[in-house]
Formats: C-alpha cells, sequence, structure tokens
C-alpha cells in the first residue's frame, strides 16, 4: 500500500482523472480558448499587416534575406508570437485556478485521501493542451501570412520542445499567480506583465536598437533567449548559449512555482 | 455497509484540548470530544461558535493549534491519510463541482478513489437511484436545487461506503420537505452501522437524529450529552395534571405545595424534572392521597429552552473546563 511505486501510480492516476475533470471544465467554457487562440492572432495579423511594411524595412541586415520585406517580418515575427500565445494562456490557467479555489470541492479534495498536487497537475496538463491546440492554430494563420520556416525535422522537434518546457514554466507560474491571490479579480490582473514581455523584449523587434536601460532589461529576461532560440530553431541561423539559458530559466521558473503553488495549496485555507 | 464487529464500543472520534485561533481570534478554546462507534453526534451551536472549524480539522482540512485528535483510530497529525481513506465529508464547506453534472461528480469520486470501472458505474448508479437524482444525473450541478445539491453532496462522500462521515449543517436553508427527506437519508446510514458526526444550528435537527449532543458556543463545550439529559439540565420543566372535578384539583393544590392551578381548565402544573424518580414519586402522593387524576402530561423543556439558558447568558466566566 505505502510502496513508493504505488503512490506514484495513484499519483499519476489521479493526476488523469483531474486532467478529466479540467478538460470538462474547458469543454464547459468555450470562451476561454477562443480568447488565447484571438489574442496573438489579432497580434499577428495587426504587426504584420499594419506595422510589417515599416519594421520589415527595419530589420536591415539582422535577418536572412536581408531584404526588409512585409515577408520577413513575417518571419521575424512568428516565433514571438508563438512565445506570446503561451503567456496569453497563463493568464486563462491563473482566472481558472482562482475560481477553483472558491469552490467548496476543493475542500473536499482536500479531505480525501488523494494525491495532493493532483489537483494542480490536472490544471497545468489542462492547460498545455489547450495551450498545443492555440498553438497549432497559431502557428496555421503565421503560415497563412507568410511564415516559411527553415528548420529540419530534428529542429522542428526541437522547437516543439522548447515551447513545452516554455509553457510548462509559465503556466506552472501562473498557477502560483492564481493561488496566490486573494480574488479572482487579481488573478486576472497579475499574469498581464507576462504579455507585456515579449514586447520589451525581441518578440516584435530586435533589442539592438532600444535605449540603454531598456535593452539591457530586454536581453536579461527570459521571453528573449526563449524567442531568439525558438527563432534560431525555426529560421536557421545562431542560437548560441541562449538555448541553455533558456533551459535554465525553464528549470528556475518550473522548480520555483511549482514548489511555490505546492505550499500555496497546502496552506491553511482560512487564513 | 460495513460488516458488524463483536468488539466493544470504539471511540470514531476522541479529541482533547482541541485549540483554534485565527489571528488573535479564538474560535476553539479547549473543546474535548468523544465519539463512540455506530452513534450519531451533534455539535450544536449557534453561527460562529467554532463547528465548522471543529469538522474541518477533525476531517484534516485545517491543522489544530493544540489538542490530541485520533479519528478513526488514526492520529491526525501523523496519519492524515488514513484518517482521510476512512471518512467522507459533506455539508457546508466541501460541496460539489458546479460546472459538472450530477453523474460526473459522482464519477470523479469513484475515480479519486480508484474503484474498478465497473464497480464504479454500479456503484453510481445505485447512488443516482437511492439519491433520486437520476432524471437530472445529465445536468450541470449548478442547475440544481439546493435539497438536490444536498443529496447529490451526501452521495458523492458515500461512494466508497466511509465508517465515518462528517456533516457539516447538512439541512441548512433547505426547505422543510428537503430537510426530512435528508434526515431519513441520515438515518439510513445509520442504521447501516456508519459513525456520524453531525454539525447543526437546529435544535430540532439534533434532537432528531444525534444520539448525544454537544453544544458548543464561542469555541467551548457548554453541555454534553442525550437530547433528553439536555433538556432535564433546564429547571422549568413540569407535570401537568388534570382533574374530574373541582374538589380533587383542591385536594391535590393542597398536597402539592408550590403547584399553579388553573381553575378552568381543571389543571394543575407541578414543577418537576421529569425523570423517573420524580414522576414516581408524584404519583406515589397522589396515589396515597387516593386523588384522581384524569389526566397527566409532562412538559420537559426543549432544547431551545437548554440552548437559551445554557448559551444566552453573558459569557463572563474563563474559567476554563
Amino acid at each position: 500500500m505505502s510502496t513508493v511505486s504505488h503512490a506514484m501510480s495513484y499519483a499519476v492516476a489521479d493526476s488523469t482523472t483531474m486532467l478529466r475533470r479540467n478538460l470538462r471544465h474547458q469543454l464547459r467554457n468555450p470562451t476561454l480558448i477562443l480568447f488565447i487562440i484571438g489574442i496573438p492572432v489579432v497580434f499577428l495579423l495587426v504587426f504584420v499587416y499594419v506595422f510589417g511594411g515599416t519594421l520589415g524595412a527595419g530589420l536591415g541586415s539582422g535577418v536572412s534575406s536581408g531584404s526588409g520585406s512585409r515577408q520577413d517580418y513575417a518571419n521575424y515575427l512568428v516565433p514571438g508570437i508563438l512565445v506570446l500565445t503561451i503567456a496569453g494562456g497563463g493568464q486563462g490557467t491563473a482566472i481558472s485556478i482562482a475560481m477553483d479555489m472558491t469552490e467548496g470541492i476543493i475542500a473536499r479534495f482536500k479531505t480525501m485521501n488523494i494525491s495532493r498536487v493532483s489537483v494542480l497537475t490536472g490544471h497545468v496538463l489542462g492547460t498545455l493542451l489547450q495551450t498545443a491546440i492555440a498553438l497549432v492554430v497559431v502557428l496555421g494563420v503565421g503560415l497563412l501570412v507568410g511564415f516559411r520556416a527553415d528548420a529540419n525535422p530534428v529542429e522542428w522537434v526541437a522547437a516543439l520542445g522548447l515551447l513545452l518546457l516554455i509553457g510548462l514554466a509559465l503556466t506552472w507560474l501562473c498557477v502560483a499567480l492564481g493561488l496566490a491571490a486573494k480574488s479572482v479579480e487579481t488573478a486576472s490582473n497579475t499574469p498581464m506583465p507576462l504579455l507585456l514581455l515579449p514586447f520589451l523584449g525581441s518578440g516584435f523587434a530586435p533589442t539592438d536598437q532600444m535605449p540603454g536601460p531598456v535593452r539591457w532589461f530586454a536581453e536579461h529576461q527570459p521571453f528573449t533567449p526563449f524567442t531568439e532560440t525558438l527563432r534560431g530553431l525555426l529560421l536557421g541561423g545562431e542560437i548560441g548559449n541562449d538555448a541553455i539559458v533558456s533551459l535554465a530559466w525553464c528549470a528556475v521558473i518550473t522548480v520555483g512555482s511549482y514548489l511555490c503553488a505546492k505550499s500555496l495549496y497546502n496552506r491553511d485555507p482560512s487564513r | 455497509m460495513t460488516t458488524a464487529t463483536a468488539a466493544p464500543p470504539r471511540s470514531a472520534v476522541r479529541a482533547t484540548g482541541l485549540r483554534k485561533s485565527y489571528g488573535d481570534k479564538l474560535v476553539l478554546d479547549g473543546i474535548d470530544l468523544d465519539v463512540a462507534e455506530g452513534t450519531v453526534f451533534a455539535l450544536l451551536g449557534p453561527n460562529g461558535a467554532g463547528k465548522t472549524t471543529t469538522v474541518q480539522i477533525l476531517s484534516t482540512l485545517i491543522n489544530a493549534d493544540a489538542g490530541d485528535v485520533l479519528v478513526a483510530g488514526h492520529d491526525l497529525v501523523r496519519e492524515p491519510d488514513a484518517v482521510r481513506a476512512a471518512i467522507g465529508v459533506t455539508g457546508q464547506f466541501a460541496a460539489v463541482d458546479n460546472l459538472l453534472t450530477g453523474e460526473e461528480n459522482l464519477r470523479l469520486m469513484a475515480d479519486l478513489h480508484h474503484l474498478p470501472k465497473a464497480e464504479g458505474r454500479r456503484r453510481i448508479a445505485e447512488l443516482l437511484a437511492h439519491f433520486d437524482i437520476v432524471d437530472a444525473a445529465r445536468k450541470p450541478a449548478l442547475t440544481y436545487s439546493g435539497g438536490m445539491r444536498r443529496r447529490l453532496d451526501l452521495a458523492m462522500g458515500l461512494v466508497t461506503s466511509p465508517r465515518l462521515i462528517f456533516l457539516d449543517e447538512p439541512t441548512t436553508g433547505l426547505d422543510p420537505r428537503s430537510r426530512r427527506h435528508m434526515w431519513q437519508l441520515v438515518r439510513e446510514l445509520v442504521a447501516g452501522g456508519v459513525t456520524i458526526f453531525l454539525t447543526t444550528q437546529y435544535l430540532e435537527e439534533a434532537d432528531q437524529l444525534a444520539d448525544r449532543v454537544a453544544m458548543l458556543d464561542h469555541g467551548r463545550i457548554v453541555a454534553e450529552g442525550t437530547p433528553e439529559e439536555l433538556k432535564r439540565l433546564i429547571p422549568g420543566g413540569h407535570i401537568s395534571l388534570q382533574f374530574p372535578d373541582t374538589e380533587q384539583l383542591d385536594r391535590a393544590a393542597r398536597l402539592l405545595v408550590g403547584s399553579r392551578r388553573d381553575d378552568e381548565a381543571l389543571t394543575l402544573q407541578v414543577p418537576n424534572d421529569g425523570s423517573v424518580a420524580a414522576l414516581r414519586s408524584l404519583l406515589d402522593q397522589l396515589g396515597h392521597a387516593a386523588i384522581e387524576v384524569a389526566e397527566l402530561s409532562i412538559h420537559t423543556p426543549d432544547l431551545d429552552d437548554v440552548f437559551l439558558a445554557l448559551t444566552g447568558r453573558p459569557h463572563s466566566t474563563e474559567e476554563s473546563r
């Protein structure tokens, strides 16, 4: 009964059950995924078709072809938009976690002999599936507006793996933010900065033309190495140590947020 | 549900010196509880008395600041998972998943208890039928009426037939019909040998269901006993005697000093605690004097009186139990 493997298999079974619960919730509230897909798609369209010509010209020799067209900007932008898509999903996670915590069912779960963290892993796995769907749709729109990847199968797999790791990190972060929030309203606001970070990085424009402090921030926050690594994998070009830095950020954010979320979940609910 | 055992009665819940405060607000001020297996124990008290906090502690949801507690024979602090495996929790703070249907809620519980698929399906069908949720089984719990919600809530705690069930204010806010239905369901559980730990602010509910009642007020147990014992704690009980004529009434009134007569109704109210001994001595007195009594009724104070008398007075004494 108390063997480790037994406990592990229960933890997996309970997480799967909680994932099913989370997916049912998502089906009952289908507008959320529309938001998660809609926001990056709108940004993609606006930036390619409204700003794309100008921004493409500004890219100059920084990107592969060097001709500086709208097409070049679409190629430059899509990796950033993919990262933005993941960040956008986080807000939904924080909200649904915070809403869930107001429900009595959570108290019931806590008085049951189940793997405690399974409630949270159910949310995380559910969000990852949701994010995966959103990424596929956004990537599809990206292809429609002219994105052309230059990646071999290995690079594609690496890119998907990186997106998954980023997703895992940001989702656990948002689970922790959702648990820390005192109300559902707070939970919908605290992940907002995540949506800004791709802008204050290399998501929409190269960092080298930003003014000093902004550039310093842009080059030291996680979204820049995330985006640059993804760009390198999908479009070819130099990755350098961005890959290592990205993996390190993912590991730190995931582990830190997981521990934080776990202790927030286990705290005395009445405070 | 569980098989009957020949062992002597054990405690389903045994707590000593249970204390809990939130910040500087003292919620439980050292309470002791002992609930025998197979009985219904009611924790009775007004809003804010600490009832829900007590259940939250006993069901492992929150930690006590102090106190030793055994639930279903397991130490609350050292073996919380063993406690969780033995209990079912239903009521005010535990609840249903609003977005899921009744059936999905039960399926969720069956899955979390790792019931094999076929067994889970059978048990769910059983519970849906027994708790009268069949018609609404495929509708989201959000759309349920209060009574149906509570029934689903109770059913969710019973997927694996726990030995000890916590019912936290199971009928608060229900209409009288739903309340009686709920009581019926609880009685059926008790008949199956389950121990029930009930909290309620309704005296009638404790009176109807409980073998023993503890009255909680400002985090302290102010009285404990069977409903009958508690009623007898309070002076004000009396026996009402009705006589066939004025002569008998006169003679009885002379004999029973301190009684109150009502000439029109030909009755006499005699102060009496309603216990068998007091009643026998009264009847002996009347018998020796050969006074004929047409009718006799015993008025024990109801729990309402007990409650008011015990909790209504200002909370000034600071001595601990």
